[in-house]
């Protein structure tokens, strides 16, 4: 589910006067039912790529991988399901401790409705 | 819903939104800046009032001239909505927006369209591949996280933001694999005739310059006239398919250079998706290869009371789309009478000379970074509309079954139909019909857009 991450975070400056780059938190989320360990203060998609995500999601039509391409909300390649919302642009929104994140596979479940339970689940997830 | 119209409502929070709200604000008028971000500053400007010392001094005076920008703004006394998706701007200048899954609305006597710019599409074999991003994507998440390429990362295409990627990258000591850059000697020929102009911009073309000579010292490995793209796919360790090097060739000669992060980049084009919503006019614009909305000098559209500044009008950059924005708050201040026109015209005439002279290098650009036709308008295997995955060799079919322009594709295939709503397809989709009829791409057109311009759900829309 992660493999060695494409980016990484920069580390501070070792300059003695420079205001060196704060290390970032670290916090605790889930991906694909499974615990990971990010940077905060950052998008989803940015925590998840620094975390060793490469696969976002796989399109409704072939099924083919895909992961972030423009990170500034315009090829919705990056959305996932976020705390069981469906298709959401994982580079718009921040990431916080706690997070159950799925990757989206194929088309989108159906939005959580609180009156029904157990949710639809057309995806087998 | 508020009985009292705002006077101005600016969508965008980049250069060009930041200086209209905070003239017009100045100007006394009741102003709302409403931006999808969740902080000011637009792309050029990300996270620019959280960076510190160390992100600055690796991003450039460039990228810190936005923090006086946005200061500035956070003292004019408009009030700023982030995290705000506007999904629709009527004729009759209402603003629809959602945030925090709650839609919203609001009547504003202006609306000043600040969206942008967006990476034109680049579409060769193999784009879709995880670890293929854009290189404006890379600089987001350099600006707005700290986070560069674990590993040498593979600079693709041509033009200022590919280049200034690189220089980024070496300040910040990231290895580059290799700039693999598609710009030929004609290119270079072709620009020429725009030289006297860019000349007269010198401190722009002196800073390239600069950026290229840096990248030359750093020693990273440069390969010139770079055609026939292709990304190749390998496997990774949890089974998964990813970009694994970049094939291309040079005249005739055939590289191959493994990667896992590939960035492209061949230039920026006006965000349109607002103006076309509005049935605003727009013209194909030659010399930078997309359509731009027609407006007046004070940047106001055929719909009376609309006005585009910056990028999302034409491509001019940041200290263009400033400097526009600052024009059209005086075109606003003098239309809702806080300011005659003599003093409008007094005001514009330093910012209008201003705009005249940042504008003078774009000539040069547009024809030096031209991108190359085979990267536009791709061969039949290469997926077009990424969303629907639609190729070219589909869409040349549907031309040949009677298609006759984009939103006919849609129906024939789907085309254009996901959830980017053509931002990353319709100027492919434009030319390769163009090209397969034998038709200018003005005859071809663009998609239709139609609100919602960003997604929202029914349950969404029926909580207003």
């Amino acid at each position: 589910m992660t493999s060695k991450p494409l980016f990484r975070v920069l580390s501070p400056a070792t300059g003695t006067d420079a205001q060196a780059e704060a290390e970032p938190t670290i916090l605790q989320i889930w991906f694909n039912d499974q615990p990971l360990s990010v940077p905060g203060g950052r998008s989803v998609a940015a925590a998840l790529l620094a975390a060793g995500v490469q696969r976002f999601r796989a399109t409704p039509v072939s099924g083919a991988p895909r992961a972030p391409y423009c990170m500034m909300g315009a090829c919705f390649e990056c959305l996932v399901e976020i705390d069981g919302m469906p298709s959401r642009q994982s580079c718009l929104v921040t990431v916080q401790d706690g997070m159950r994140i799925h990757s989206q596979e194929g088309a989108r479940d159906l939005p959580p409705l609180s009156d029904v339970n157990p949710m639809e689940n057309a995806h087998g997830r | 819903m508020a009985a009292n119209p705002v006077d101005v409502a600016v969508i965008g929070a980049g250069p060009a939104g930041l200086a209209a709200a905070t003239q017009a604000a100045r100007a006394g008028l009741s102003v709302v800046l409403l931006d999808e971000q969740d902080a000011v500053g637009g792309q050029i400007y990300r996270a620019i009032e959280c960076s510190d010392a160390q992100r600055r001094a690796i991003l450039g005076p460039d990228y810190a001239a936005g923090a006086a920008l946005a200061s500035e703004f956070a003292r004019s006394g408009a009030r700023y909505v982030p995290n705000a998706s506007v999904w629709q701007v009527t004729r009759e200048r209402t603003v629809h927006y959602l945030k925090d899954g709650k839609v919203s609305s609001f009547e504003a006597r202006r609306v000043v369209l600040a969206t942008g710019a967006l990476e034109r599409p680049f579409p060769i074999p193999g784009w879709t591949l995880p670890g293929v991003m854009t290189a404006g994507a890379a600089q987001i998440l350099l600006k707005s996280a700290g986070e560069v390429p674990a590993e040498p990362p593979i600079l693709v295409g041509c033009g200022p933001l590919l280049y200034l990627l690189g220089w980024q990258y070496v300040r910040a000591g990231v290895p580059i694999r290799a700039l693999v850059d598609t710009t030929r000697h004609e290119d270079r020929w072709r620009a020429k005739r725009h030289m006297l102009s860019a000349l007269r911009a010198w401190p722009y073309l002196s800073k390239g310059l600069q950026l290229m000579r840096t990248l030359r010292e750093a020693g990273v490995p440069m390969h010139e006239a770079a055609d026939d793209l292709r990304v190749e796919s390998g496997i990774d360790e949890d089974g998964s398919e990813r970009a694994r090097a970049l094939n291309f060739s040079v005249r005739g000669v055939s590289h191959r250079i493994e990667a896992n992060v590939i960035l492209l980049h061949q230039g920026v084009v006006p965000n349109t998706q607002f103006t076309l919503s509005l049935r605003a006019l727009h013209k194909w614009d030659e010399a930078q290869l997309c359509f731009a909305p027609v407006t007046d000098q004070w940047g106001e559209l055929d719909v009376p009371g609309i006005f585009v500044a910056g990028d999302g009008g034409g491509i001019g950059g940041a200290q263009a789309a400033e400097t526009q924005g600052e024009v059209t708050a005086l075109a606003i201040a003098a239309q809702l009478g806080v300011i005659d026109t003599a003093a409008r015209n007094r005001s514009a005439a330093p910012l209008l000379r201003r705009l005249a002279d940042v504008m003078r290098i774009r000539p040069f650009l547009d024809s030096l970074y031209r991108p190359r036709d085979e990267n536009r308008v791709p061969k039949d295997e290469v997926i077009v509309c990424r969303c629907e995955e639609v190729t070219a060799g589909e869409l040349r079919s549907f031309v040949k079954l009677g298609c006759l322009g984009p939103n006919q594709a849609k129906s024939f295939g789907r085309c254009g139909m996901g959830p980017c709503q053509g931002r990353l397809c319709g100027l492919t989709v434009t030319e390769v019909i163009a090209d397969a009829r034998s038709v200018s791409p003005e005859t071809v057109g663009y998609y239709r857009i139609r609100p919602p311009i960003k997604p929202l759900t029914l349950g969404e829309l029926a909580g207003e």
